[in-house]
């Protein structure tokens, strides 16, 4: 790392000032309906060396100003204001002269690494096409040698090795990795990072952040982060905007932000993330309504249609930015941002939220409720074959090996684990009602190996679905009401009974009886996720495998379709079983937690015993990988970064699959390393109703 | 991230037809009325389609005047004027005559009456089975797809000409509709191919999976969630085909089956008629002009059901879109109305 160092300057002291500075920007697009005023004057400035976020909800401008700063934006944009890079203004620039600047003294990391990487050339060619294509006077060799010590940089294990791959052999996290070298390839003095880590499982967006706070300390470039998400940003920024509807909102340190919101709908954004770090269980805020639409957008604050402080002089013109709590740098824009100075109240006073009661069935000791679904030993291998004509079979994924756990009725299960651990495939496998490979599923006592033509029919019926995506889940050819209709036409329902069902579905979770004839396209994502779970619920049942129902929706979205999963779980007396790969949702919602790994249950348990005192190293990792929304305590806390990815499930390590990864193995004596290697640990009890598999628990703070 | 604009932001509340707002949901007397299913509505946005109406009264118009007309024009398909050979469009011959003295009117007419069910027909046989086959395979795949796509391949590989050819004998003499089938039996492999490979994709949908999982019928399936699906690809392809295979009938009309003379098509009269398209236009055009005006209509029947089918599609709403802007016009207006005060304040 020392060598890699060495090639990029020290700060000029000459070029204190700010690197960026953006004042009074707008940007308006053109649009079947008028023109959409996506940035409403827009001022932030950025010094080196300093991370601001910028936090906001999907169309809230947040993107479109950044790409206005790279100059990335399509033609008939119109751009005003001024955007200064180092005194030097960049509007009105040509493309020919930003693409000076650009990637060499800005540069952009993207969402989605995937498409932000080029197929076809290898990761190495591609960094050092970044450092030839501006002016280094560099050799081939040497650029490649470059690009090989930047992958190190990024923690790319065996770079010089790694740099001939392709990107689809790298993972997610990897790729963000080389996108991240190739941003920082020419010692830029701006890095701006669009939601750099949302595409990501929350292990990797851990080891993301970490990577760019290295590519930020070697540089000394500022960054600027955005992100719908303010747990990512808490431990990470110095400063933060937030902004509503194109305008900043909110700006400041970050601890004073995330210490006294004065904005209201800071405040709501605060209280819609779920913590990890909650004691006890604390209703969501969501942000009720939809950012409004940036055509002709009525006087007033933009916000006021969706905040509970509401007061009429909010319709009438819209609140400046104005310096809050006798600070020059917290300001706000909001005109009762005093009163909540006054009082300080925490977010759920301020949007009346409500704690949901708990259940009658709840309160029943657990061994005394009845089973749901039980899952014992349950295996799936998928053979891997090679060729077209003649298939042979070449070696076989271990998908789930050996997966067993139980849900009693009123009770919430949350299946976590890394993309690729089998969640997906046992969820499947449960739903499938087929054949199994190996083990068996009894749900409501049936086995599902036993099971006729009508029983099976009737299980259908009592375990329903909800998937991930609110915009693939549901027909876009079908009318709301016909894809509420559906499962009951299917389980023979009278056409009366249906009809008068719809409305009362509808109105459970929070939409209104003429919404039943409008085309899911007409609704917003976390509506779209409510209409999901409307069709679960249309024929009663008892069981609900949720699929990572929240993870495709905005924060502030999501706290309400969990607050709903909650309400409906404690009417319904409903069994959930979770999905999800956000520790902090699952800690939330669930009652018992299991984590699995390469297709293995590593720690089961209650979720306050599992999440208080995990004794599994994987699940301390996990724990330790989830940001909390408090900067102080997010920047004491000792993070553990597992190193590597996850291993091929088609070639999972020997005796304990983890050990590639622990660190518990890693810091072991020699001679009791071999147990980890040789022998598979089993789950073994610690406490009342927690399970872990590992040789050598030991517990360990991670909060 | 994307810049999600919010379009229909003001048709949130302005799109409810019916006037289903004022009806309280729950305890209405009747809940039958409440719902309206995906067929009713796409019949609503299909008849909100002005054009796509015109189209489908061009159709009936063309069949009626096909069906009408010997009942009020001077000359029928069989006779000959032995007086006028060839004479150009006049009082007592509309559309001129033909060089054995025929009535082009007559013929034109007697033309469309077999040509217009040609069309139509074999656009429907083919695109359903293409639809049938195609999806059937998708959906199933396995050995199910094998299957069907090896009979694809054959029908594909054989010249379909080269078999109606042998199998004419057989149908000699038979009614004119088995050829229609004919036609449609060997215009749907293509098709069938791209429908197979979109249902590759579809299946993989969750609201598919859901579908599966929540007990739905595989064939259920197919004709709920599948086809719906494709409608787009299917509806255009069927325009084309009607259009097509109004011309292809000439070619098998050749082979001595289908119309034969002395009864008359639009296609043979077009492919006799094309010879003396420079010195006898009338002979040429008229045939053809019906032959344009018919697929024209059906071609926009079909964009109209296509926007009707397709909620994302602009033309279902766009009456409502105007609504909504109006309304929301006119909300403008009055708030402007109503703020004179305000913004004389801000003024002073």
């Amino acid at each position: 790392m020392t060598a890699a160092q060495t090639m990029f300057d020290e700060q000029a002291p000459s070029e204190n000032g700010p690197v960026l500075r953006v004042s009074d920007l707008t940007v308006s697009f053109p649009s079947e309906s008028g023109r959409v005023q996506a940035v409403r004057g827009l001022n932030y400035e950025v010094s080196a060396g300093e991370v601001l976020g910028i936090v906001g909800e999907s169309g809230s401008g947040k993107s479109v100003s950044s790409l206005a700063v790279m100059g990335l934006l399509p033609q008939q944009a119109r751009i005003s204001g001024s955007i200064k890079f180092r005194d030097r203004e960049l509007l009105g620039l040509s493309d020919d002269q930003l693409s000076k600047i650009r990637g060499k003294r800005i540069s952009m990391v993207f969402q989605d690494p995937l498409s932000a990487l080029t197929p076809v050339y290898t990761v190495g060619d591609q960094i050092a096409e970044a450092l030839r294509a501006h002016g280094h006077s560099m050799s081939k060799q040497q650029a490649h040698n470059r690009a090989v010590e930047l992958l190190d940089l990024v923690g790319i294990p065996n770079a010089a090795n790694r740099a001939k791959a392709f990107p689809h052999e790298f993972s997610g996290g990897m790729r963000q990795r080389a996108v991240i070298a190739i941003a920082i390839a020419n010692d830029p003095d701006l890095i701006i990072a669009d939601e750099p880590t949302t595409a990501l499982d929350v292990t990797v967006q851990a080891q993301v952040l970490e990577v760019l706070k290295t590519a930020q300390e070697v540089t000394g470039a500022g960054i600027v982060i955005i992100t719908h998400d303010l747990g990512v940003v808490a431990g990470f920024a110095d400063r933060l905007m937030v902004m509503y509807a194109g305008k900043a909102v909110e700006t400041g340190q970050v601890d004073e932000i995330y210490a006294h919101p004065r904005m209201p709908y800071t405040l709501g954004l605060l209280g819609s993330i779920p913590r990890l770090d909650a004691e006890e269980r604390q209703p969501l805020v969501p942000i009720e309504g939809q950012p409004p639409s940036l055509v002709d957008l009525p006087p007033g604050c933009p916000f006021a249609p969706r905040c509970p402080m509401v007061v009429d002089a909010c319709r009438e013109a819209e609140p400046p930015l104005s310096d809050v709590d006798g600070s020059e740098q917290h300001r706000a824009a909001c005109i009762r941002a005093n009163e909540l100075i006054a009082e300080d109240p925490d977010a759920a006073e301020v949007f009346e939220v409500e704690a949901v009661e708990e259940a009658a069935i709840a309160k029943v000791p657990r061994e005394q409720r009845p089973i749901v679904l039980s899952v014992n030993e349950l295996v799936k291998h998928f053979p891997l074959t090679k060729g077209a004509v003649f298939k042979r079979r070449v070696g076989t994924v271990h998908a789930v090996d050996g997966v067993s756990f139980d849900i009693r009725a009123g009770e919430t299960l949350g299946l976590v684990g890394e993309s690729g651990c089998g969640k997906t495939t046992t969820l499947m496998e449960i739903l499938g009602l087929d054949t199994l490979m190996g083990g068996d599923i009894a749900i409501l006592g049936n086995l599902t190996t036993s099971l006729t033509k009508q029983s099976r029919r009737e299980i259908r019926r009592d375990m329903q679905v909800v998937f991930q995506d609110p915009m693939a889940s549901l027909d876009p050819r079908m009318p709301i009401g016909d894809v509420l209709a559906e499962p009951m036409q299917v389980h023979g329902y009278s056409k009366q009974k249906i009809a008068s069902r719809i409305p009362e579905l509808l109105d459970l979770v929070g939409l209104r009886a003429e919404h039943a004839e409008r085309y899911p396209a007409e609704f917003s994502g976390g509506q779209r996720q409510r209409i999901g779970i409307a069709r679960a619920l249309a024929l009663e049942p008892k069981l609900i495998v949720l699929d990572e129902p929240v993870s495709a929706l905005d924060v502030s979205i999501q706290a309400g379709v969990i607050n709903l999963l909650d309400e409906l779980k404690a009417k319904l007396e409903l069994a959930y079983l979770f999905v999800a790969h956000d520790l902090s949702v699952v800690r939330h919602i669930a009652d018992r937690v299991a984590v699995m790994y390469l297709g293995k249950i590593v720690e089961i348990g209650e979720v306050d015993g599992v999440f208080g005192d995990a004794k599994h190293p994987y699940t301390q990792a996990l724990l330790s990988a989830i940001p909390i929304p408090d900067p102080v305590a997010e920047r004491s806390r000792e993070r553990i970064i597992l190193t590597g990815d996850l291993p091929s499930p088609a070639n999972p390590p020997r005796g304990c699959r983890f050990h590639t990864r622990c660190f518990t193995f890693a810091a072991l004596p020699e001679d009791k390393r071999q147990r980890c290697l040789d022998e598979e640990p089993v789950l073994a009890a610690h406490g009342d109703d927690q399970q872990a598999a590992c040789h050598f628990p030991r517990a360990r703070a991670v909060l | 991230m994307t810049v999600t604009i919010d379009s229909d932001g003001s048709g949130e509340h302005a799109n409810t037809p019916g006037g289903s707002a004022s009806v309280s949901p729950v305890d209405a007397g009747a809940p039958g009325d409440l719902r309206t299913s995906r067929a009713k509505l796409v019949v609503r946005r299909f008849a909100r389609n002005r054009n796509a109406l015109i189209g489908l009264v061009v159709i009936v118009l063309l069949y009626a005047a096909a069906f009408l007309s010997p009942l009020f024009a001077p000359w029928s398909y069989t006779e000959l004027d032995y007086d006028n050979f060839l004479v150009s469009p006049s009082g007592s011959h509309w559309f001129g005559t033909s060089k054995v003295g025929e009535d082009m009117f007559a013929l034109v007419m007697r033309g469309l009456q077999k040509s217009l069910t040609i069309g139509l027909l074999v656009g429907l046989i083919s695109t359903s089975l293409s639809a049938i086959v195609g999806a059937t395979a998708g959906y199933f795949g396995g050995w199910v797809d094998r299957a069907m796509m090896w009979l694809v391949d054959l029908l594909l590989v054989l010249p379909s000409f080269l078999i109606l050819a042998i199998l004419s004998p057989a149908f000699k003499g038979k009614t004119w509709l088995i050829f229609v089938l004919l036609l449609g039996l060997f215009s749907w492999m293509i098709t069938a191919r791209i429908v197979r490979g979109m249902t590759f994709t579809l299946r993989e949908r969750e609201y598919v999976k859901a579908a599966r999982f929540m007990g739905q019928a595989p064939w259920r399936i197919i004709v709920k969630h599948i086809v719906p699906n494709m409608a787009s690809l299917l509806i255009i392809d069927a325009t084309v085909n009607v259009g097509a295979a109004v011309i292809a009938e000439t070619g098998l009309s050749y082979f001595g089956f289908g119309v034969q003379p002395p009864d008359v098509s639009l296609g043979t009269l077009i492919a006799s008629g094309t010879e003396s398209a420079q010195t006898f236009p009338w002979l040429f055009l008229f045939p053809s002009m019906f032959l344009v005006v018919f697929v024209l209509a059906v071609n926009v029947v079909g964009d109209g059901l296509r926007d009707a089918i397709d909620p994302n599609s602009a033309g279902g709403r766009r009456k409502d879109r105007r609504k909504a802007r109006k309304e929301y016009q006119d909300a403008k207006d009055k708030a402007r109305a109503n703020a004179p005060a305000l913004a004389g304040k801000e003024a002073s």
